[in-house]
């Protein structure tokens, strides 16, 4: 376990290249030209967040390695240039350039960090060429700084925020206090939770809030704030570290003890599995509940990540794999790599994602696909938690109409 | 009422682990003047090997009451002789390089330890099991109280009183003490040098690893944990005084019990408050709480030399290559192009930095802000009003200039390391404000859409810009260091008494140096902002800040070529490395302690130093 991830990482490369190499030998001299491969570039934080990257990167190989085993696009394969931005806009840029002049790549795709993520779709408005972003989930990216160039995976800040609140309406929880990453994520969780909280149960207060720095929440201090304002229910944003630190000191204080709990991607694997025992009971969570999700597509899924790198997908994972799998559908579509045919063919693309919910679009209204997440409740079973009485919802339900998006977002 | 004290409890808690980690901070500086910038990562180090101990191999069978302390005080020991080894290898050799030179080596340790700990441990965060004997909590006041907190409470005094018998009730104490007050002194007297910082070296991280070791049931192990400790561990030894241990323990209690407090009152602003203490403190108590002035330096210190111009040669060759590179430049790609033009804007970040750190002897950690401020100055003129580009350009200077002025007020009335952290406190207000003011400047999201005017906008022209701003800028300074103004910014440095003596305004001749270059590190800010398009707060974050020293220490303090090299040098490095692998990062840090045990006077330095040799061979 300890080394599978940089194990996995170090094949999963080597594979490709050797693939591309196998591949440009074999071919007779003929084919050659046909099947020079269109090129994708990917940038993302892989060595400042490497627990969520490395598993996605995973995934992103997993699905390239299927398109090119079905016959590429048109028959010329998948190749994908990956690079490091180091968690800073101003490289993930200069990287953009990079891939794009010096790699003569088609498309760019990837970010995680919300402002990585409007550095390259403002990149891609300035230069016309197309971003496909994954993980970052900022709803500026698609509304209020939305742009004809970039398209977003991941369900967004606005739409998780909405699933939890549909569940939290139905909680006696009167009383609530939210505790959220100090960044414009869990600002805006906040925002959106209590807005639409209020719109649907007009009769709940919010008697507080914390906003600890991102990765140095102070949890001892924290808990005990949230405690001292006698919440009835906790909507929590913060995850990774600062989740792992804020539950061991809730658990220790008896914060949870007959309060509800609403909390933001928590049920996803990357955060499940380093909280161990310590997961706490009957949290409303989004996530991704892996090992009981048993459909057809996502077992056959589940079973080939396993073959591959010897380790379980993740959510990042899925996200990877569903980037790959959607542009994989618009290029099939464009039947070209000029820009502006694989935006008009982005717009409104379907493609079957990888959960095997069935498929997702691609919304031609704000670019933002309708890929959803799982809403359930965790439980602690054995010595790890899982996700337990859950559903998909489908992102599609909780999208603003469009006349909404069209106030919010500039018109071209 | 109860919750407050239970509040104040918690802050005792945080305290008692930030002591340990200054604690040793403060020992090792106080003896060997080195600021080791790798000590949060030797507190990472404790913390995976606890958990390694704790939860593998032989102990972790043993389980129980051994198994987890034993784990924690082997854990503690690796990292001190972990520590003593890197002294041995790696420090050693630099003791007698320019002030602050040891902090690039700590510096390659950092980037080291960060792949090394990702390839030994992986990427997840790892939770410790709960202390023997310390799990669940106690009812104090009618509120739940964790066991292991009020143990953690304890161990804070302890450890005080244990290094207070260490220093004051034994020989090898003394030793130190005395060390600390006048190394020169010490070694004279026949004690031996090596074997004494090599003691505190062990000392120092032993009590890091410690420190790390004993968060394991408390909070996760993770990748980022040495980044997180280490700036507070720095605010906590400059608070105190450097090289006071009681004064740690002092300012560590304050900052805990901030945190603690803070957040009950500012919910959003607990990061920046902790700097906003330091730069009251410092602007009241130039040394500290409880710390000493430096008595005035020995009288046989040898100033360091003028800087001086390249030997003709070399300049010769430096300006042909840079016409090459001109007249080339419409042949390259894009994308040499754009990295070219960083290049510009880096060299002249560096140069200005070097301006006030070379000839004027001051340290800057946080010379980033005023890169962002003239990147910010540029963008919001944009955003808010509309101005071109060009007006971005010509007033950035002049908006970085005068938050230099300001700042600068405060900072060059301090000296050495309390000026550098002074820099950094202002650096992490600017940094909030522009992170948290976010109706002005979009927060962490920053400001979209700060493309170049219309006629700029090709990668060519934009090349050309840039080398004509930066070059010019460059010029500019280089022209000020051989003025009267440079003249006597040296004189100030080099004999502060003389120079007072012969009427320079030592106070003002600082605080103009500050500001003129402040103003051209707004130029390139905003030369910066325009290249990327956008601005973000990172712009004026800590590693912007590290970068320039990087860059400053790398080409050589005592030259005036050697931040062009150094900013060449280390931004192509990492550009470089990047691309070709993964584990850049740890590359990068390997090339800059080579770098650094080969070429201590860095790279300019070494070449002049190169030329010189061969012209007295001919000679």
């Amino acid at each position: 376990m300890t080394f599978s991830q940089t194990a996995a990482r170090g094949p999963g490369r080597r594979l490709l290249l050797a693939g591309i190499a196998a591949g440009a030998i074999a071919r007779p001299a003929v084919l050659r030209a046909q099947a020079n491969p269109i090129r994708i570039g990917e940038i993302n934080s892989y060595t400042a967040q490497p627990a969520f990257l490395g598993p996605y990167r995973n995934g992103w190989l997993l699905a390239q390695e299927q398109v090119n085993a079905a016959g590429g696009i048109g028959g010329r394969p998948l190749e994908t240039v990956f690079r490091d931005d180091a968690g800073r806009p101003e490289d993930a840029v200069r990287l953009a350039g990079e891939l794009l002049n010096a790699e003569r790549v088609a498309l760019l795709a990837g970010g995680y960090l919300s402002h990585v993520g409007l550095a390259l779709a403002d990149f891609a408005r300035q230069n016309r060429r197309l971003y496909a972003a994954s993980e970052p989930l900022t709803d500026a990216l698609v509304w209020s700084k939305g742009n004809r160039y970039t398209f977003r995976l991941r369900p967004s800040t606005y739409m998780q925020a909405a699933m939890l609140v549909e569940e939290a309406a139905k909680l006696p929880a009167k009383r609530w206090a939210t505790v959220a990453p100090n960044y414009e994520y869990g600002q805006s969780a906040v925002k959106w939770f209590r807005e639409l909280l209020k719109e649907k149960r007009p009769d709940v207060e919010f008697v507080g809030e914390q906003f600890p720095a991102l990765g140095r929440i102070d949890a001892g201090s924290t808990v005990q704030a949230l405690e001292r304002m006698k919440p009835e229910g906790i909507f929590n944003v913060t995850f990774s570290t600062d989740l792992l630190n804020f539950v061991r000191q809730g658990n220790t204080r008896g914060l949870f003890d007959g309060r509800s709990v609403v909390s933001m991607l928590s049920g996803e694997p990357e955060y499940l599995e380093p909280l161990g025992e310590e997961c706490p009971d009957g949290w409303i969570v989004t996530g991704y509940p892996r090992d009981d999700l048993d459909n057809p597509t996502h077992t056959a899924l589940r079973d080939a990540y396993r073959a591959k790198f010897g380790d379980l997908p993740r959510c990042g994972s899925i996200v990877g794999y569903d980037t790959v799998q959607a542009i994989a559908a618009m290029l099939r579509k464009a039947a070209s790599t000029e820009t502006e045919a694989m935006v008009d063919a982005f717009k409104g693309i379907r493609y079957q994602t990888g959960y095997g919910t069935g498929e997702v679009e691609f919304r031609a209204l704000d670019h933002q696909a309708t890929l959803g997440a799982f809403v359930g409740r965790t439980k602690l079973e054995g010595r790890r938690g899982r996700m337990v009485d859950w559903r998909y919802a489908d992102g599609a339900s909780y999208l603003p109409g469009p006349e909404q998006v069209r106030a919010w977002r500039p018109q071209e | 009422m109860e919750a407050l004290a239970v509040q104040a409890l918690n802050g005792l808690a945080s305290a008692s682990s930030l002591f340990l980690v200054a604690s040793g901070l403060t020992v090792i500086f106080g003896v060997s003047r080195i600021v080791n910038f790798a000590h949060g990562s030797l507190y990472m180090l404790g913390a995976y090997l606890a958990w390694t101990f704790v939860s593998h191999g032989p102990l972790a069978e043993l389980g129980g009451f051994w198994g987890f302390w034993g784990g924690v005080l082997l854990a503690a020991l690796a990292v001190g002789a972990l520590g003593a080894v890197l002294e041995m290898t790696v420090l050693r050799r630099i003791y007698h390089a320019p002030e602050l030179f040891q902090l690039l080596a700590t510096f390659a340790l950092v980037l080291v330890v960060q792949d090394v700990a990702l390839l030994l441990w992986g990427a997840d965060d790892k939770f410790g099991p709960r202390a023997p004997l310390l799990r669940g909590s106690v009812e104090i006041l009618g509120l739940r109280f964790p066991r292991y907190e009020l143990f953690l409470i304890a161990v804070g005094p302890v450890v005080l009183g244990l290094l207070w018998l260490l220093f004051h009730r034994t020989r090898f104490g003394i030793l130190l003490r005395a060390a600390t007050q006048d190394r020169e002194m010490v070694s004279a007297l026949g004690v031996d040098q090596r074997l004494l910082f090599t003691a505190v070296f062990f000392l120092g991280a032993a009590l890091a690893g410690l420190g790390g070791a004993l968060q394991l049931p408390r909070e996760a192990v993770t990748l980022h944990m040495d980044m997180a400790i280490i700036v507070e561990a720095f605010v906590v030894v400059v608070i105190g005084g450097l090289g006071s241990l009681p004064g740690a323990f002092l300012a560590a209690l304050l900052i805990g019990e901030l945190h603690a407090f803070g957040i009950l009152v500012f919910p959003r602003i607990t990061l920046v408050l902790v700097f906003l203490v330091m730069a009251v403190v410092l602007v009241l108590r130039p040394h500290g709480l409880l710390g000493r002035a430096p008595g005035a330096p020995p009288a046989g210190e040898q100033s360091p030399p003028l800087p001086r111009p390249l030997p003709r040669g070399l300049a010769l060759a430096a300006a042909g290559a840079l016409a090459g590179l001109l007249l080339a430049a419409p042949f390259l790609g894009d994308y040499p192009l754009i990295l070219l033009a960083d290049f510009a804007v880096f060299i002249l970040f560096a140069a200005s930095l070097h301006f006030i750190m070379g000839p004027g002897g001051m340290a800057s950690f946080g010379h980033a802000a005023y890169f962002g401020a003239g990147a910010y100055a540029a963008a919001l003129l944009l955003r808010h009003l509309a101005a071109p580009m060009e007006a971005g350009l010509l007033l950035a200077p002049f908006a970085a200039g005068l938050v230099g002025l300001l700042f600068g007020w405060f900072c060059v009335r301090l000296s050495g390391v309390y000026a550098a952290m002074l820099t950094l406190a202002f650096a992490q207000i600017a940094w909030s404000v522009a992170f948290q003011w976010v109706e002005v400047t979009g927060g962490d999201n920053g400001i979209l859409g700060v493309w170049p005017s219309e006629w700029a906008r090709g990668r060519l022209a934009f090349f050309y810009l840039s080398v004509l701003l930066c070059g010019a800028g460059v010029l500019l300074l280089r022209r000020a260091i051989f003025a009267p103004f440079g003249l006597a910014l040296r004189a100030q440095r080099d004999s502060p008494l003389r120079a007072e003596a012969i009427g320079i305004d030592g106070f003002r001749i600082r605080w103009l140096a500050f500001a003129y270059a402040a103003a051209f590190a707004g130029l390139a800010g905003a030369l910066f902002a325009f290249g990327k398009g956008s601005v973000f707060p990172t712009y004026l974050g800590i590693p912007r800040s590290v970068d320039a020293l990087l860059m400053v220490l790398l080409g050589g303090v005592q030259t005036v070529s050697g931040p062009i090299l150094g900013a060449i040098a280390y931004a192509g490095l990492q550009e470089q490395l990047a691309r070709l692998t993964e584990l850049w990062r740890l590359l990068l840090g390997l090339v800059i302690l080579a770098l650094v045990l080969f070429f201590p006077r860095g790279l300019a330095g070494a070449l002049a130093h190169w030329h010189d040799g061969r012209r007295e061979r001919r000679a």
